[in-house]
This record gives C-alpha cells, structure tokens and sequence, in this order.
C-alpha cells in the first residue's frame, strides 16, 4: 500500500519537474561534459584534434593568460572585502532606530541595482572620463593637481574597475545584511548594554557573530560573480591599457570570438574558473562553518 | 557622558550615510543631464541642464544603429523568457515539495549544483550545440534566434529554488481537499497553487524579467546580425565608437533603465523579496 502511494507520488512528481530537469541537463550538465572533453583538445573549431593536457600547460607560459588571472584574482581579493564591509557598516548603521529617513537612505543607496551592467559601465566611463566631472571634482577639492588618466592608466584602470563594480553592488549586498541584522532579537542587545558593552563590542561579539551565515553567503555570492566578470571590463576599459584590466571571462571570449577560434585552450581556461570557483566556495564553507 | 557619545555616533552615521546616498544616485543625476547635453558639455564635466534633449532623442531614434529595434527585440526576448521561466521553474519547485520522495530530493539537490557553473564555462559547448542545429530541421532554435538566447535561462536552480522554498509554505490540506473533490493534480496546481501564490510570482518574475532585459555576454555571443541585437549591445556598440555621442547614449540607458526603475519604485516589497530569493 504504502509502496504503491510511493510510487504513485515518484510518478507524479516526474510530471511537474521533469522539463526542468531535462532543461538543466541539456543548458548546463552536458555542455560542461562536453566543454571537459574540448579542453583536451586543440585545432580549427570544425576539425579539432585530442592534445591531452596540452592546453593546460600552455597556461603556464601564457603572459595574457597569467595578466587576466591575477587581474581577476586582485578585483576578488580588494573588492569584495571592501563592498561586504561597506554593505555591513551601512546595514548596521541603518538598522539603528534613533535615525530618521532610513527608507529614504535604504532607496537611495539601493538605487545602483537597478541599472544594468552595460549601461552603469558606460556611465561610469563618462564620469572618470579624463576632463569628465570625476576629475574635475577631485581638482576641484584640490585632492589632486593634475587629472588622473582613469581609462588608460594601468593603475587608475584598475582602481576605476574596482570604484564601479562597488558602486553598482554594496547595496544589493547591504539588503541581505538588512534582512539578517531583522531576525537578531533585540534583547540581546539591550542585555549587552545593561553589562556595559560598547557599541563597537556589540558590533563584534554579537552582530558579527549573528550575521555569520549572511557574511557567508554574500562572499560566496560575490567570489562567483567576481570570478566571472566580463561586462564591466568590456564597457569601461575594454581590458585595457594593453591588458591591465582584463579578466579571465573577458579572455575566454576573446579567444572564443575575437581572435582565431581556439576553443580548445579557452574552454581550458574556464575550467580553471570552474575550479577556482568550487575550491574558494569550499574554503569559505569551511571557514564560516568551523564555529559549529 | 554615555549620552553625549551616542550624540556624536549619531551625526556620524548621518553624514556617512548621507555621502554614500550622495554617490549612490549622483550617477543617475548624470545621466538625467546627459540626456540635455551636448556631447562635449558631458566628456567636460558639466552638470547644468542643457537645452539638447530633443535633438538627442531625434539622433537616438534616426541614427542607424536600431534602437528601436532594439527595445522591441529586448522586450520580446525578456517577456517570452519571464513567462516560459515562471512556468517551467514553479512547475518544478512545487513539484519537489508535493511529490517529494527520497529519490525527488537528490535529483533536486543535482539541479543545484548547476549554480555553481559560471557561465564563461557554458557559453562555448553551447554556442557549439546551438550553432550545430543551423541548417537543420531545427533551425528556428539555432543560432542567431531569440529561442537561442531564451532557452539556457528557461530553468533555472535559482528560480526552481525560490518556488520550492515558497511551495513548502503552502498547506497541504488544501491540495488532499482539491483531490477529495476530484480535481486533476494539474489543475490544482494552476488553480489552487497559482493562485494563491501572486506574491511569489510577481518578485520571481520582476527578477527574470531584469535578468533577461539586462543579460549582455550570451546575446553578444549568440545574436549575430545586427536586426536581432538587444538593448545592451546596441549601448555596448554606442559606447565603443571612437567619437561616442554622449547625450544620445545618455538618452539611450534611461530608457533602457525605465522598466526595471518603474519595476522597482511600484512593487518595491516584491523586488527585494526576488532578490533575497535564495536566502530567505
């Protein structure tokens, strides 16, 4: 009987999700099977040959290759600690009761999300443009004397990178803070200010704490998407000057569709994002979970 | 003492929050004054309303990179993809937690690791796949086609995930009363569950919809021909001439910013709740 309704259910179920199942394994599980077998391989697109693990040394000894990994790995390792600490602190402070206009802060600072990649990167663009209006502002304070080459500076290009992906995301992060500073019950804090720990205190020993599995899921979030960046580079710098900017996503198209098709060595490359991607995602379980 | 710090806190966070407000919205500011400017007053940094607004609204629509063109391949594709989106992905998220099973629960937990795919990684075995049925009986989902840019995004983990979560809310005594009174278990789910789930629905659909109208890297890759290009590669293109007209791309990413801010400023509560989507 029981067996039977077992069935029954496995039955039924098959009907409500089996398109997506198949939807799934045809858009992502079999392309990626595939795309592992094409890393194997070199040659035209149409006549493509087994080379074994040919691609995956040339990486070695690749210079634009070795530019857009530790490009991509420097974008992931200053922005993403700097926009979840932002997004904290702003969170933090707009949780605090006594301030007025929160909904209005919470909008305002909201507000970037709506805009989309290509179009925030063209603005951004105009703005650090070299006479644009971030320059002149700057000058205008005096914090600097001479325009800084935002668009063709290897550093600057960077840095502007950086200012923009910040720009667009701090407040998407800031409501996953927001949401999880709701559910910390307020008692806690009034107990903690009854034995006389300060603010900062708080902020350390209970909000910190208490915000564990958000800060964990923001990072994990932030690492996958930061691995995969492409629009913003594409739009804002093209990669440039030469390929200071560049990313890995951003080289895997090219050599995908810009230069000769070599599908072989760029579907290489993305395995290795692939990998970064898994490996980084573990350590940050890892990390957040060894408390519990 | 005590009193008096809490004080000095408090105009503190007023005036960071009030710079970062500041640098949140001054770029749509910009943007709003591009739209009036000339294109050397934009590049010079000025932020006075210009009197150009009709003149780069003429060069938006004439010019002949098909802007409007654009906004109607844009919208197409993102409305096809929201619908066959929500139906197929609640279909299955409510499925997972009806008809739940042992075996139900691995093959759920097997679409979820296909978050964790990037899609740098996807988008040449599946150029390749796509490219493969041109010139077949198939060739309405081939390259070059709004189905080609539609169907990786059709099913998604995400969204299926966000159905389930929603779907384990929902009581069960309403679907075994559904039954008892004879009705198929296709249409409770579109009667009964459908339904009862707008809220559910409308956040997922907002963020399908953004996703889609936004969605640069596969329709760059894919759309071909200049006649099927979306709204982020035409900007993409304006961008990238050597002597971009500024006002003109200005008036160009409003417009293109219009759905999903009228999106946002009228269903704010269900914006956020589809992006929260996957934590709540």
């Amino acid at each position: 009987m029981k067996d039977n309704l077992a069935r029954r259910k496995n039955r039924m179920g098959w009907g409500f999700f089996s398109p997506s199942v198949i939807l799934i394994s045809v858009m992502v599980f079999i392309p990626m099977i595939y795309a592992l077998f094409t890393s194997f391989m070199a040659g035209p697109p149409v006549n493509m040959h087994w080379v074994g693990l040919q691609n995956y040394q040339a990486m070695f000894s690749d210079k634009t290759f070795l530019t857009a990994a530790s490009n991509t790995f420097l974008y992931l390792i200053v922005q993403v600690p700097i926009m979840l600490f932002l997004a904290m602190i702003i969170s933090v402070m707009l949780n605090d009761n006594r301030l007025k206009f929160r909904g209005l802060y919470r909008t305002a600072i909201f507000l970037p999300c709506i805009t989309s990649l290509v179009s925030y990167s063209l603005i951004m663009k105009t703005i650090f443009a070299p006479t644009g209006i971030a320059n002149k502002l700057l000058m205008d304070v005096h914090l600097i004397g001479a325009p800084i080459q935002w668009l063709t500076d290897p550093f600057w290009a960077k840095v502007l990178i950086i200012i923009s992906i910040t720009w667009r995301w701090t407040g998407y992060n800031m409501i996953f803070f927001l949401s999880g500073l709701q559910n910390i019950d307020t008692e806690i804090y009034e107990a903690a200010e009854i034995d006389g720990a300060s603010r900062w205190k708080q902020f350390t020993r209970i909000t910190i704490p208490m915000l564990k599995p958000i800060i964990l899921f923001t990072a994990i979030t932030s690492t996958i998407g930061t691995l995969q960046l492409f629009d913003e580079v594409n739009n804002i710098t093209k990669g440039g000057p030469g390929n200071a900017t560049t990313t890995l996503s951003q080289y895997i198209y090219n050599l995908s569709y810009k230069y000769t098709p070599n599908f072989g060595y760029a579907t290489a490359i993305s395995f290795v994002v692939v990998i970064a991607i898994v490996v980084l995602s573990l350590i940050q379980l890892k990390a957040g979970g060894e408390d519990k | 003492m005590m009193r008096k710090k809490s004080h000095w806190g408090l105009i503190g966070e007023y005036v960071f929050l009030t710079i970062i407000a500041i640098i949140s919205v001054f770029p749509f500011y910009f943007m709003i004054v591009g739209m009036t400017s000339t294109s050397q007053n934009i590049v010079a940094g000025s932020l006075a309303f210009g009197g150009e607004l009709f003149k780069n609204f003429q060069n938006l629509f004439s010019n002949n990179l098909g802007f409007v063109r654009a906004l109607g391949n844009s919208a197409w594709i993102a409305v096809i993809q929201t619908i066959l989106a929500l139906f197929i992905s609640s279909l299955a998220g409510y499925g997972f937690v009806i008809y739940h099973t042992k075996l139900s629960n691995r093959v759920f937990n097997t679409l979820l690791l296909s978050m964790m795919v990037p899609f740098a990684a996807l988008m040449i075995p599946l150029y390749r796949m796509f490219s493969a049925l041109s010139n077949t009986p198939f060739e309405i989902f081939g390259i070059n086609t709004f189905a080609s840019v539609i169907l990786p995004s059709v099913a998604t983990a995400f969204l299926i995930f966000f159905f389930r979560q929603n779907a384990k809310a929902f009581p069960i005594s309403l679907v075994e009363a559904a039954r008892m009174d004879g009705m198929s278990e296709f249409n409770i789910f579109t009667h009964i569950y459908m339904p009862s789930s707008k809220n559910t629905y409308a956040a997922a659909a907002i963020i399908t919809f953004m996703n889609s109208w936004n969605n640069y890297l596969w329709p760059l890759v894919v759309l071909q021909s200049d006649d099927k290009r979306t709204i982020p590669l035409v900007l993409s293109a304006m961008g990238a001439s050597y002597t971009p007209d500024y006002g003109m791309m200005m008036c160009g990413i409003v417009i293109s910013t219009l759905p999903t801010a009228i999106l946002f400023f009228f269903l704010q509560r269900q914006f956020v709740q589809g992006m929260l989507g996957s934590v709540k």
